[in-house]
């Protein structure tokens, strides 16, 4: 049985070996493109880093467009000498932080994360300025290499929390990347817009191989350039921000917290939206980026919040618009419904005392919508008014829902907050299990109580009532690229539970207001009918929230704005101000009320 | 003494150490500064002949007695690194001792073919039998599993050379070539893109044996199914692939299967490798002259790759000479085998052999392209201490069993 195995395997062996030499004889003796391969061998790999697609106002100006931005790359292969001082004097760094550039790369080396034949960049970030020092330069030092990349640059300060930051991609991101379309190096949009919208805005990596001898002369492209790609540009954003009226808003906002946003109401496109305090979105490029973006994040003032999206506040008397449309659709009013100001049940101000509902929302009655919401919440529905009352928010929830409250809209930015709306289910958590009635939850009538809003919200809401029930998703990009389209989402109407016709209440109210009433003062314009609410939300023990909506003209509207203002007191005076002046600017394309201004801009309401 | 094989050896691992030094040339360097890789080889070589005086004072008994002790002690070694090891290059098999690293993977090679040789050595031991093979199967299986562990694929793999020990002794070749057959089919399924081709192959395959056999209803039978088992095995081998393995994944395994795929990523180093070589011509470009592994160009040259320097400096010439060395190195180490009196002995020339075989196969097929790139070390030529005392001990053992294979006979 074992006869033979050992020859067998003997030839095994021998076979082996036959093939061995004969492959080899054939790569050695016969093939001679290998001898020549091994001059020109080292394939040089350079990365071709796209250019970032613009951003864009509505009126074409660019907003945010992209800077040169240099690296120095090492092969550390083929450094064969450094004169260190020149280096250091060339480059503008210390001795210290060359020698700390060459550790960290030894261990990438050893750690097998960088290659000593690969170019690895070694100083990164380099400005124009510091390219144009060093140009001439380069080739002294053999081994190093630049390459060429884009970083942000922003032609005005404002908008920098819309528009968000973009920083290297970071390891967790990296490791979350299930595209497997970034590498690590790759810029990354943070936040706002640059985040939203990243997949449009990056572009495509090329890539571009040479070959390279091993004096490290670049030979020629390797194979023909066959496996070379071009990188391809970005999508342009082009924005529904007017940038003029935005850096308006910016500079009157100057020295307060809290926000502006003014809204086409025909189309949801945002023509302004500013949150105070912010920054200048330049401190996050560049080489500073990460000592100023520990600053930035630390600064108790919180710039990079924000507050359009972000900030949740009670609604205040503006809610009292909202109620009085629910109750006119679910016709447990009219019109013509008089309600005495019984200031005993609840506080009021004022000089009025048994107004209509007209009259009830111009001097922002409280005892009138305390009874309103009363008769809408307990229409007898049901004999137990626990359970009558649970069937009225639950009617009362849908129609606010379908304003776009409670949740977030669907604006294309990241991080949206949705606000409150008060469902029974909540009340139930609320009151752990005990029951609930009318009398619990009065406070939803003025607006105070469980209720949350969103600034932008808000902004809606006041487009809403412009355009007589309905409202397109507010948003910041009217077109992506070419197509001329935003995305589809915000191309779709949105009708709320009222019929158009009860809002003509609402207008006149507001028209009121600003006619006649707390606005007058403030918020009245010459020649244009503008329809406002102010609004004051308390936030002791710090001053109440100032809060004003408004849009203009009544007729055709082309502006709907909402402003808070935190701590600045009563909201027809600080916010009131803000919106007339910013539809006077957008409609008349200037504001010719210096002591408005002049009393805004004096205001600094930080706390 | 066989002092034919001892000067085999001599020879082998002197060339190894002038490559060694050649890889990490530069100029004004001592060949024998114990900073770089040439240097401190020396000083594995001087370890190593220290090692060999004692294999060979040692009783020769010894290596039979305690072979079960040895290889139980070196398993828990491993079992021991693959918890404390450091991670060195993708896989987790060193062991440091102060500012000092071996690799106990390399000692359970020679370990585990004491351990099958004393088993096979055994009185009442029978190849045919299911219940010997099993063991012996678990006795090469358990160092597999664990160097598994270490995430050192190589290194298990060269277990499975035992096989051809056991062909040797007597086992069914069947068994070898279901093993060669399934290895085949794997591969061929991933290389061919189309498997209506594969099908096409084995109905015709199938059609033939029936048609020239005998038409007993078993053995057709038994050619349909196993025809049908082949064919889900390449359906479900496809999908596997396709289906559950991730992008990267698939990319290495295509690499591993067309080592000139991917040149500028996976197959960058069997590219350069074949460069180097290449290069080399019919005659070398000469001691200390080879550009490509001077610059760099190969990773892992002084261990994994060493042949590189061999074809570079020493063209086809030199590689015919390294090749026939380690042939006629294996030829009379099978002789060394053969003339043994003792079962034992016998088993454990072979196993020498045999892991020899494996990894001159394995190694020198990496650097020219015609196997995946697993990294096991060249025997006596790659540097390295652990795989320089490992391999000096499998063959000394034998050597020793050799000068001592009269006295067997004493032993009764």
């Amino acid at each position: 049985m074992n006869e033979g195995r050992k020859e067998i395997i003997q030839i095994v062996f021998v076979l082996v070996a036959f093939v061995f030499l004969l492959k080899l004889f054939f790569i050695q003796v016969i093939d001679s493109s290998y001898a020549d391969l091994a001059d020109t061998n080292a394939i040089r790999k350079d990365i071709l880093y796209p250019v970032r697609g613009l951003i864009l106002d509505r009126n074409g100006k660019l907003i945010v467009y992209n800077n040169p931005e240099y690296d120095l790359l090492i092969i550390l292969k083929e450094v064969d000498y450094l004169d260190s001082a020149r280096f250091c004097q060339v480059f503008d760094i210390t001795r210290d932080e060359l020698n700390k550039g060459f550790k960290s790369l030894y261990t990438d080396i050893r750690n097998r994360r960088a290659s000593e034949l690969q170019p690895t960049p070694f100083i990164k970030q380099l400005s124009n300025r510091d390219f144009a020092k060093i140009q001439d330069h380069i080739d002294e030092f053999q081994g190093f290499y630049i390459q060429a990349r884009t970083t942000r640059a922003y032609s005005s300060t404002a908008m920098a929390n819309a528009i968000g930051y973009v920083s290297e991609i970071t390891r967790n991101q990296l490791e979350n990347d299930s595209s497997n379309f970034y590498r690590q190096g790759d810029y990354i949009g943070q936040s706002g817009l640059e985040a939203y919208y990243e997949t449009y805005l990056r572009g495509t990596r090329g890539v571009r191989y040479q070959l390279r001898n091993k004096d490290g002369i670049i030979k020629g492209p390797y194979k023909g350039g066959r496996y070379d790609t071009l990188s391809v540009p970005g999508q342009d954003l082009y924005t529904t921000i007017d940038l003029d009226l935005q850096e308006y808003g910016e500079y009157l906002l100057n020295g307060k917290s809290g926000s502006i946003i003014a809204i086409e109401p025909a189309t949801g496109e945002i023509l302004a939206m500013v949150s105070g305090p912010s920054y200048d979105p330049t401190l996050l490029t560049g080489r500073n980026y990460s000592s100023n973006f520990m600053l930035i994040s630390n600064d108790t003032n919180k710039p990079l919040f924000n507050r359009p999206l972000m900030a949740q506040y009670r609604p205040g008397s503006i809610f009292k618009i909202a109620q009085s449309m629910v109750a006119l659709q679910e016709g447990v009013i009219t019109q013509g419904t008089r309600i005495p100001c019984n200031r005993s049940i609840i506080d009021c101000h004022g000089e009025h005392s048994n107004e209509d509902l007209r009259g009830a929302i111009t001097h922002s009655c409280n005892p009138y919508f305390y009874n309103v919401l009363r008769r809408m919440l307990n229409q007898g529905v049901s004999n137990n008014p626990y359970e009558d009352t649970r069937i009225g928010l639950a009617e009362w929830d849908k129609h606010m829902s379908s304003f776009g409250l409670g949740r977030p809209l669907g604006i294309d930015l990241p991080n949206e907050k949705g606000g409150l709306v008060p469902s029974p289910e909540y009340y139930d958590r609320a009151y752990g299990g005990r029951p609930w009635k009318f009398s619990n939850i009065y406070s939803l009538a003025i607006g105070e109580g469980e209720n949350l809003v969103v600034p932008l919200q808000m902004a809606n809401f006041v487009s809403i009532i412009a355009n007589r029930g309905y409202y397109y998703t507010p948003h910041l990009v009217r077109s992506v690229g070419k197509t001329g389209l935003p995305l589809p989402q915000y191309q779709e109407k949105h009708l709320t539970s009222i019929d158009s016709a009860h809002f003509r209440v609402a207008v006149e109210a507001m028209e009121r207001v600003v006619e006649s009433g707390t606005g007058q003062f403030r918020a009245k314009l010459k020649d244009i009918i503008v329809c406002g609410k102010t609004g004051t939300v308390q936030n002791d023990p710090l001053p109440d929230h100032s809060v004003f909506i408004a849009f203009a003209p009544k007729n055709d509207p082309r502006i709907a704005v909402s402003v808070y203002v935190e701590n600045a007191g009563q909201g027809a005076r600080a916010a009131a101000s803000i919106a007339s002046l910013m539809i006077e600017k957008y409609l008349i394309g200037e504001t010719g009320r210096p002591i408005i201004e002049e009393y805004v801009l004096r205001g600094q309401f930080l706390y | 003494m066989d002092w034919i094989t001892v000067l085999l050896y001599g020879i082998i691992v002197f060339w190894g150490w002038l490559n060694i030094f050649s890889v990490t040339y530069e100029e004004n360097q001592f060949i024998l500064d114990p900073t770089i890789n040439s240097g401190r080889q020396l000083i594995f070589i001087g370890s190593s002949l220290a090692i060999i005086m004692f294999i060979l004072i040692i009783d020769m008994r010894f290596y039979e007695t305690f072979a079960w002790i040895i290889y139980g002690a070196v398993l828990l070694l491993c079992i021991i690194v693959v918890f404390t090891g450091r991670e060195v290059g993708g896989n987790q098999a060193w062991l440091r001792i102060g500012s000092f690293g071996f690799q106990p993977s390399e000692f359970a090679k020679f370990a585990t073919a004491l351990v099958v040789a004393k088993y096979m050595g055994t009185v009442g031991f029978r190849m045919d039998q299911l219940r010997n093979q099993l063991t012996l199967f678990a006795i090469i299986g358990a160092p597999m599993l664990i160097i598994l562990l270490q995430k050192d694929t190589g290194t298990a793999l060269v277990f499975s050379a035992f096989v051809l020990v056991f062909y040797r002794e007597g086992m069914s070749p069947f068994l070898i070539l279901v093993g060669i057959g399934v290895t085949i089919i794997f591969i061929l399924t991933l290389l061919v893109e189309n498997e209506y081709i594969l099908f096409g192959i084995i109905g015709c395959v199938w059609l033939t044996l029936l048609l020239l056999g005998k038409k007993k209803r078993k053995r057709v039978t038994i050619i349909t199914l196993a025809a049908l088992m082949l064919m889900g095995t390449i359906k479900s081998v496809d999908f596997i692939f396709n289906n559950v393995l991730k992008e990267h994944q698939q990319k290495r395994i295509r690499v591993l299967l067309n080592p000139d795929l991917d040149q500028l990523g996976a197959g960058y180093h069997v590219y350069q490798s074949k460069v180097a070589i290449g290069s080399g011509g019919p005659y070398g470009k000469g001691f200390l002259k080879g550009t490509q592994t001077k610059l760099k160009f190969v990773p892992e040259q002084s261990t994994d790759f060493i042949f590189c320097t061999i074809g570079e400096e020493h063209g086809w010439i030199g590689s015919f000479l390294v090749i026939s060395l380690f042939v006629v190195l294996l030829f009379r180490v099978i002789f060394l085998a053969e003339r043994q009196k003792s079962r034992f002995a016998r088993v454990y020339g072979y196993s020498v052999a045999c892991i020899l075989f494996f990894h001159f196969t394995i190694n020198i097929g990496m650097t020219i392209g015609l196997f995946p790139v697993i990294g096991i070390p060249l025997p006596f030529f790659s540097y390295g201490g652990s795989s320089l005392w490992g391999f000096t001990i499998l063959l000394f053992i034998l050597l020793k069993l050799d000068a001592h294979r009269l006295q067997v006979l004493d032993r009764v």
